[in-house]
């Protein structure tokens, strides 16, 4: 019998669930891009038949972490940078929780860059979403790791001589085995990429282009969108490492030229995830570790069978 | 100073094999009936340096190195790098035997590899007429040809431990059986040989003129030897854990070492991941999820863990962290011990601190504060800290067998089950109030696990309503603060009236002069107070383990019933005075400071020169690499 009886429920799920009660209505600025990650999960999470007690939903600092304040779930508002390693070791701890992670740019990419590296390398089957709006929002619009070389703020006031960061092929060097960027201003695309992020066995990295129409008003809304999947003039596959790859540095080079390139990038579905890694050196228990505190008949071994070695 | 001890100090390089050699010779004496101690000096070095590993072995009970010692196993340098005296660093080859002569007792032994060190290298050094002078007995041998002739030239430590053995006249089944469990084949055959023909050879070579003898003791339960990072480690199985996240640095590497090797078999999971900020990190994601974690580090690492430190705190997530501290700042002596890191790990992270500190003396202290810390944690919901040493971490000493026939305990504290989270209040819209300031009890408000059906809440690192909920509200605030904060003095209670006391008390409770220490300082100043009340002074002592929170009642007790007191710690600072006149607001005019920070622990003679100088001879200055910090008005 299990002690978190939330996971595996069968049963019909209502996005309302997923609204809490307290503060049903978000804090974001209007015409926020923020909206749009959290619709696109309200649709998904009932699609992919989750209920709000089976998922963890960890978010780091900024206008992104307070996603799940909005977002009725189990949720874990860390620290700024630092969602990654915290959701993973949930993922750890208990395999069968639902984990989605979630940051901004500079949250991901910049601060916690490193984290981001490394659960990308290890593969840990997660969802990944960073809300990328190209800026600092919440701290009132300084530069951040995506913002387009030149861009002014009042931290780079000459314009800033740093090309950004590419975040699709840093995810796919890395090691992510799926990779997508999708946008707030195409809802039906978005909640299709998140649901597929949810469902893939394995780190599922989402590049979420979120408008700050407060900050970054000068930064184009997003629009138009291509999805690169449905327009000809894109043909690549996404099982494809080296097309993928290079599909990606076009993506990121035109970006800042006013063309938004979205869609499906890479999907690696035969990449073991880091549980079933773990797993196959013997590192990782078969029952998730989670339960064995709830089960009354566990055996839990002792130091003292360990002393021969010190006599 | 005791006659009918030994302690036998091997030198070599790093590399040379001195730690396992000594660990199965200390173990020889302990199963000889004997107790032991060890105490290691290493540099930071992979190849080469001078390293020893002292052995103090008496048959009485040993809780500190000694002053000086009396036998030197000298296998000289065999990775020195290029051994020209012009060179910067000298002639290293030589040196785990030129430097090791000061603090040789008179009367002691020398021995030597003669197949590594020249005679042209020993003059140099003037060993001949520095042993005249001190009348060491000085037995150069062959260690390197022997250990060639029968096997290979590593096996020349074999070949010191057979000289070792005949010259203080040891029974060799011990050792042989000690090299029996280790290995087999043509390896074990050869070291046996070399053994022997070590042993015999010294017999047949040498008059003994020495008086050193291995002593004889008995012991009347099975012993172990352990070290204060196995004890750590165990604590830890035995309290349940069964998850951490670390990041290599020395000294802590020996705990997550420990941890790591043994978890995979008790179902437990450890990862090695890429920095301390997500060791922290993932140590309180995996006790969010419901499962008794730890982290741990040395203080460079540990300086990294202040967020995730502060998020625990916060979020009410317990989780232990366990640091060990090496001499700083920065990089500092990574290999030596220094006891600096203390406010450092009381105070690290931003706002108010909400954390529980354990400092063990001792190896069974290190062990029972683990359980202690993990136990604290899940009842309050609070990161709890153990803080230790190199010193603390890499010395060995015996134990009873018996002190760790105990149960595990996987009790998640505060955490609720499925049925409980039924009963437990929620707010209109279904949301667990995890945060609860009106139902909690001594602070402590009960928990959920995701996954719990009917336990959803957020935590998280902002300030929260009961639910969880971001919140600025003033009332609020001040509620959970203060909820937060009588965790602490709920803990503090506990310790103080129902849990037997974590301080150690020795020396004459009738005295009115008081050594305080605190950590692994502990067993020196319990045998500088042993030998200073032997020679008729009147001196009592105080080790004290919780930092945090402080046993208030307990030291001021303790300074109340003394005229004046010696603080004696390892750091610069004089860092424990300072929490200490800060707990109590007062005593200041009571306490001096005997400090030490040079990158070796202290040694008993240390601590009695220091109340010397102290309290008979005020004008005088410690002989030893020390600093005395007089009292507040001095």
């Amino acid at each position: 019998m299990s002690a978190f009886n939330a996971i595996g429920e069968e049963r019909e799920i209502d996005r309302d669930e997923f609204t809490p009660g307290v503060e049903p209505q978000p804090t974001w600025c209007p015409g926020c891009g923020d909206f749009g990650v959290l619709k696109s999960l309200k649709q998904a999470l009932p699609e992919v038949g989750k209920t709000p007690e089976e998922v963890l939903t960890v978010t780091g600092i900024g206008c992104s972490g307070k996603l799940n304040s909005y977002l009725d779930t189990y949720g874990f508002h860390t620290i700024h940078g630092r969602s990654l390693p915290v959701a993973r070791a949930a993922k750890l701890a208990n395999p069968e929780l639902e984990v989605i992670a979630a940051g901004g740019d500079g949250d991901g990419y910049g601060i916690g860059g490193n984290h981001f590296i490394h659960t990308a390398r290890e593969n840990h089957d997660m969802t990944y979403i960073v809300f990328n709006n190209e800026i600092f929002g919440l701290t009132k619009g300084q530069t951040s790791p995506t913002s387009p070389k030149g861009h002014k703020s009042k931290t780079q006031p000459s314009g800033s001589a740093k090309t950004p960061i590419r975040p699709l092929s840093q995810s796919l060097t890395a090691g992510a085995s799926y990779v997508a960027r999708t946008a707030a201003v195409n809802p039906n695309q978005a909640k299709e990429i998140i649901a597929e992020a949810i469902e893939h066995d394995g780190f599922a990295h989402v590049d979420f282009l979120t408008q700050c129409p407060t900050w970054n008003k000068d930064a184009r809304q997003y629009v138009p969108y291509i999805d690169v999947q449905e327009s000809d003039d894109y043909e690549f596959d996404v099982t494809d490492r080296a097309e993928a790859a290079e599909m990606m540095r076009e993506t990121e080079d035109v970006l800042n030229e006013g063309t938004v390139l979205t869609g499906r990038y890479y999907v690696d579905e035969d990449r073991p995830s880091y549980t079933e890694e773990k797993a196959a050196v013997g590192e990782l228990p078969d029952q998730p570790l989670a339960e064995r505190y709830f089960d009354d008949d566990a055996e839990w071994e002792r130091s003292y069978d360990l002393l021969e070695r010190h006599t | 100073m005791s006659d009918d001890e030994l302690i036998w100090r091997i030198a070599g390089g790093s590399g040379d094999g001195i730690d396992s050699t000594s660990q199965n010779f200390a173990k020889a004496l302990m199963r000889s009936g004997l107790d032991v101690f060890t105490h290691r000096h290493y540099p930071s070095r992979i190849r080469g340096g001078h390293t020893y590993v002292e052995i103090r072995a008496a048959d009485h009970e040993v809780q500190s190195r000694g002053d000086g010692y009396n036998f030197l196993l000298s296998l000289g340098d065999s990775f020195a790098r290029n051994p020209q005296e012009e060179a910067y660093y000298g002639n290293e080859e030589i040196k785990p035997l030129s430097e090791n002569l000061d603090e040789l007792r008179e009367g002691g032994i020398i021995v030597y590899d003669e197949g590594l060190i020249s005679e042209e290298d020993v003059e140099a050094i003037d060993l001949h007429e520095r042993a005249a002078e001190n009348d060491w007995h000085v037995f150069p041998m062959d260690l390197r040809g022997l250990a060639r002739e029968h096997g290979r030239e590593v096996m020349r430590n074999t070949a010191g431990v057979g000289v070792t053995a005949a010259l203080l006249d040891m029974d060799l089944e011990h050792i042989e059986d000690l090299m029996s469990d280790a290995m087999g084949g043509d390896v074990l055959e050869a070291n046996l040989e070399i053994l022997h023909e070590a042993y015999e050879t010294t017999r047949e070579e040498y008059e003994f003129e020495h008086d050193l003898r291995a002593p004889d003791g008995s012991h009347d339960a099975e012993q172990a030897l352990l070290s204060g990072s196995n004890a750590i480690a165990y604590g830890a199985i035995d309290a349940g854990c069964r998850f951490i996240a670390g990041y290599p640095m020395t000294p802590w590497t020996d705990v997550f070492t420990i941890l790591t090797q043994n978890f995979p078999d008790m179902g437990g999971v450890s990862e090695q991941v890429e920095d301390e900020i997500a060791a922290a990190a993932l140590a309180v994601g995996a006790s969010h999820a419901g499962v008794k974690a730890m982290s741990g580090s040395s203080g460079g690492g540990f300086a990294l863990m202040s967020e995730p430190l502060g998020l625990a705190e916060m979020t009410e997530t317990p989780v232990v962290l366990v640091e060990s501290m090496r001499a700083g700042p920065s990089t500092g002596m990574p290999t030596k011990p220094e006891q600096a890191d203390l406010e450092h790990v009381l105070y690290t992270s931003q706002g108010d601190s909400q954390r529980v500190v354990f400092a063990p003396g001792t190896i069974e202290e290190a062990y029972e504060q683990t359980r202690l810390a993990f136990d604290i944690a899940w009842d309050y919901q609070i990161p709890a800290i153990v803080i230790y040493d190199q010193k603390l971490s890499g010395e060995n000493t015996n134990v009873d067998v018996d002190f760790f026939d105990r149960e595990v305990s996987p009790d998640l504290g505060s955490t609720l089950t499925e049925d409980e989270l039924r009963e437990a209040a929620h707010d209109n819209s279904g949301k667990f109030k995890r945060f609860d300031y009106e139902n909690a009890e001594n602070g402590v408000a009960s928990r959920s696990i995701p996954g719990q059906k009917g336990g959803r809440f957020l935590a998280t690192g902002n300030e929260h309503s009961p639910v969880g909920h971001i919140s600025e509200d003033p009332d609020n605030r001040v509620a959970q603060m203060d909820r937060r904060l009588e965790k602490l003095e709920s803990i503090r209670a506990e310790l103080d009236e129902e849990r037997e006391s974590t301080q150690t008390y020795f020396g004459d409770e009738t005295a009115d002069y008081g050594v305080i220490t605190w950590g692994s300082s502990q067993g020196a100043v319990e045998e500088a107070i042993e030998r200073l009340n032997a020679n008729g002074h009147s001196v009592k002592g105080l080790s004290v383990s919780d930092m945090m929170p402080f046993p208030e009642q307990e030291v001021t007790e303790f300074l109340e019933s003394v005229d004046e007191a010696m603080v004696v710690e390892m750091n610069a600072t004089a860092q424990f005075r300072g929490l200490l006149q800060k707990e109590l607001g007062r005593f200041g005019e009571k306490l001096t400071s005997l400090l030490k920070y040079n990158g070796n622990p202290f040694e008993p003679a240390e601590i009695v020169e220091g109340y010397e100088v102290n309290v008979a001879e005020e004008d005088r200055e410690p002989t030893a690499q020390v600093r005395i910090e007089p009292a507040a008005g001095d």
